[in-house]
């Protein structure tokens, strides 16, 4: 069998995973996030915490606990860092400096999860599992909160309410996410995956004498926080390798799996989204745009990567710097793919020795926002954003009052949503042009030319969308790279939820407009045509001539 | 003022509350359950898949090594290996990537470099390694660094040498390649692969016996 033949068979196996899952997900998270019923561990918690979970909120009300509760993030995971020196359980690890501390903590708690750390050498049982991997779990909770808000949005009428944040929040972590990781960490430590708590450790090796007799491991929590790092599309690795180190992903069927976890929860959302406003067709819409968008990325990754052109790749006779054996080419393509289309930046393989086109690939699916199908929680509002602005457009074109499921968008709509996507390319591009424009930034780049550039784009891309990825040959451990990087973590997580939330509190307040022959079906294939097509000309006219700089500079001339 | 003052500390404090709780749950009990799990089901996974030979342990059979002898088999180059540079009480193995881009002048020597290699460590008097018969993983660093696999080409590619310098039959010596050789799970899953630790120990138990 050839290896793009095999690569194509992975593809359909992946697909009939998800599909299968599809349904039954989308259903029970919809029935999660509608219950009226708590569990009893959970009106615990609701204890433990002073709040009454059936308190409906406000947008205001729902913004101000979610921030409460991602500043608390901040600063514990900062103090957790900035102590680490002092704890037991750390192997005598020392505390990590500011600016890192700084970094890392707002990278967990945006859920982008990038790191400028290597985890072997910096991060202990206790941070790695009391700070980080909490994170990994309320990050993604905390989206799934906001895109179910927004879902409301749309479901409600004459009402300003949208559901309860800490009932969301602890919902979305003890029914859908403990649940899901458990059961994925089971299986990653049945294929290979570490689960302890010893600390660094001497292992024998094969070829001894010359004081070569032995290698230092880290013992650690991994399959614990591999499970929730790709199902909650996080992607901070345990170690400095991520999913490429055999420890976290030790076959190639844990390789697939894991891709299986990246996508499972974004792509069932739309279900979900489809029960709850009340038309599935709706939900199929949502999730053909995500659908096809993923498929054609795949399709156009696995052909640079197979083509393997670049001077160095062609005399190695393929693409295989960077990338694993038990993977190959074809399964590190979806990988890639499916990691940069979600918030994930879990990396099986080094986007900074893929071709020139499959790292523009790679850096492209990060700018579309990503929506397809995007982070947990974060990838299903996108994309409902980019819906709205598409209603516009084709209200534009015909006349008429734009609506969404029944919602007029209005002034104060399409305001909100054009201030949403206008965040992240801000970001993006400023801070870009602040570090080539600098003295001191330049000189972290590992590679010169096309690519050097390429190296400070994908930073700033992958943090302002919550990604993590790299290519990193980038050195970001500076002050400048922390910090710029922190911000625009921030700016790119919570900026984007407030416009949402403002939108859904919008949305909730108006009167159902009922359906006449005029109005644009929204849950039919040519909606999702225009939808595909709004996304790519938005996405390609913000970044082509960014683009055209580093990666198809690089791209075109090999 | 004063009251909002007293609005956001009284919200933080939800907030911080419900990271404690959630922190019990998620970073401390989950944690230790699965720990326990593991530990009772998978012991030996959950361990680093130690692999053990002359009664002592030889490391990983999932994490790659150096350093093996002229007259066993060789691994993938793996110069994104660094070495750590902070708390340096520990000799830790960094893992990671070269990170160099496809149009990089020191990536594109370092792959010519290792062909001009491979081709000449591997020709033996009789046999003759022609360039074109180099596969892309035996000239290329991996992701991790670790990887404990070649591909089945490039184990191909060393019998000659390994069965020469251990005066074994090329025969006998490519039958243990073979026998060493994972195919792609189901059929599809992944590459087909030689683990190159458990054929190196299988070469030494083979050397012993003879």
């Amino acid at each position: 069998m050839s290896p793009v033949l095999a690569g194509v068979l992975q593809l359909l196996a992946l697909v009939a995973a998800l599909a299968l899952a599809y349904v039954p997900l989308g259903a029970y998270m919809a029935r999660v996030y509608s219950s009226d019923r708590h569990w009893r561990v959970e009106r615990w918690i609701y204890r433990g915490i002073g709040a009454d979970p059936d308190t409906e909120m406000r947008w205001p009300a729902y913004l101000r606990s979610l921030l409460a509760f991602s500043a608390a993030g901040v600063l514990f995971l900062y103090l957790l860092q900035r102590l680490q020196g002092v704890l037991p359980g750390s192997p005598g690890f020392d505390s990590v400096n500011p600016a890192q501390s700084f970094n890392t903590a707002v990278s967990f708690v945006t859920n982008t999860n990038w790191q400028s750390y290597y985890g072997e050498q910096t991060m202990g049982h206790v941070v790695q599992t009391a700070g980080l991997a909490v994170q990994n779990f309320v990050s993604a909770a905390v989206g799934m909160a906001v895109a179910i808000a927004l879902v409301r949005g749309f479901a409600r009428s004459r009402t300003g309410e949208l559901g309860n944040f800490w009932s969301d929040l602890v919902r979305g972590t003890l029914r859908i996410l403990l649940p899901g990781a458990a059961i994925a960490a089971v299986v990653l430590v049945a294929c290979g995956v570490i689960q302890n708590f010893s600390g660094i450790h001497e292992v024998g090796q094969f070829f001894h004498g010359h004081g070569m007799g032995a290698q230092q491991w880290n013992g650690g929590a991994v399959a614990s926080q591999e499970a929730i790092k790709e199902l909650g599309t996080n992607g901070g690795g345990y170690f400095n390798a991520n999913s490429a180190h055999p420890f976290e992903n030790p076959t190639p069927f844990t390789n697939l799996f894991e891709i299986f976890l990246i996508l499972v929860i974004p792509f069932a959302l739309t279900r979900a989204f489809g029960v709850m406003v009340g038309s599935v067709k709706q939900g199929y819409a949502v999730l053909a745009t995500m659908f096809t968008i993923w498929l054609g990325f795949t399709a156009l990754m696995m052909w640079a990567e197979f083509a393997h052109h670049g001077p160095a790749l062609q005399a190695a006779g393929g693409a295989m710097e960077g990338k694993e054996v038990r993977f190959g080419v074809g399964s590190s393509s979806i990988f890639a793919v499916s990691t940069t289309l979600t918030s994930t930046g879990a990396v099986d393989s080094f986007h900074s020795s893929f071709t020139g086109l499959g790292g523009g690939v790679a850096m492209l699916g990060m700018m579309l926002g990503e929506i397809a199908p995007g982070g947990t929680g974060s990838g299903l509002y996108g994309m409902l954003i980019m819906a709205v602005i598409a209603v516009f457009i084709a209200g534009l074109m015909v006349g008429r009052t734009p609506e969404y499921l029944g919602k007029k968008i209005g002034t104060r709509e399409i305001k909100l949503a054009a201030c949403y996507i206008l965040i992240t390319p801000a970001l993006v591009l400023v801070l870009t042009a602040a570090s080539m424009a600098l003295p001191t930034p330049p000189h972290s780049m590992l590679n010169s030319g096309a690519h050097g550039f390429s190296e400070v784009l994908y930073a700033f891309t992958s943090a302002a969308n919550n990604n993590g990825s790299a290519f990193a040959g980038l050195n970001a451990n500076t002050d400048w790279y922390n910090t710029m990087l922190g911000i625009a973590m921030l700016l790119g997580r919570f900026l984007p939820m407030v416009f949402v939330l403002a939108l859904a509190g919008s949305l909730a307040g108006q009167r159902p407009v009922p359906v006449t022959a005029g109005t644009l079906r929204t849950e039919k294939p040519l909606f999702t045509g225009l939808l595909v097509g709004a996304i790519l000309v938005i996405t390609g006219l913000t970044y082509f001539p960014a683009l055209a700089l580093g990666p198809l500079a690089e791209g075109l001339a090999s | 003022m004063n009251n909002s003052v007293v609005n956001t500390a009284r919200l933080f404090g939800a907030g911080l509350r419900a990271l404690l709780v959630l922190t019990l749950l998620t970073g401390v009990l989950y944690p230790l359950a699965l720990t326990g799990v593991a530990q009772s089901l998978f012991h030996d996974k959950a361990n680093g898949s130690q692999v053990r030979a002359d009664g002592r342990v030889v490391g990983s059979s999932l994490i790659g090594q150096r350093g093996y002898g002229p007259g066993y088999f060789q691994p993938r180059p793996a110069n994104g290996l660094g070495t750590n540079s902070v708390n340096t009480r520990y000799k830790l193995v960094l893992s990671g990537a070269t990170n160099l881009s496809a149009d990089n002048p020191k990536l594109i020597r370092s792959v010519e470099q290792a062909k001009a290699e491979v081709v000449k460590e591997n020709s033996t008097a009789r046999y003759k390694v022609r360039p074109s018969q180099v596969p892309a993983d035996a000239v290329t660093s991996s992701g991790s660094g670790l990887d404990p696999d070649i591909s089945p080409q490039y184990a191909d590619l060393q019998v000659h040498r390994v069965a020469e310098k251990n005066g074994l039959s090329v025969a006998r010596v490519q039958k243990l390649v073979d026998d060493h050789t994972e195919d792609r799970t189901l059929g599809f899953i992944g590459e087909p692969r030689v683990n190159v630790l458990e054929l190196n120990i299988a070469l030494r138990a083979l050397l012993a016996k003879t």
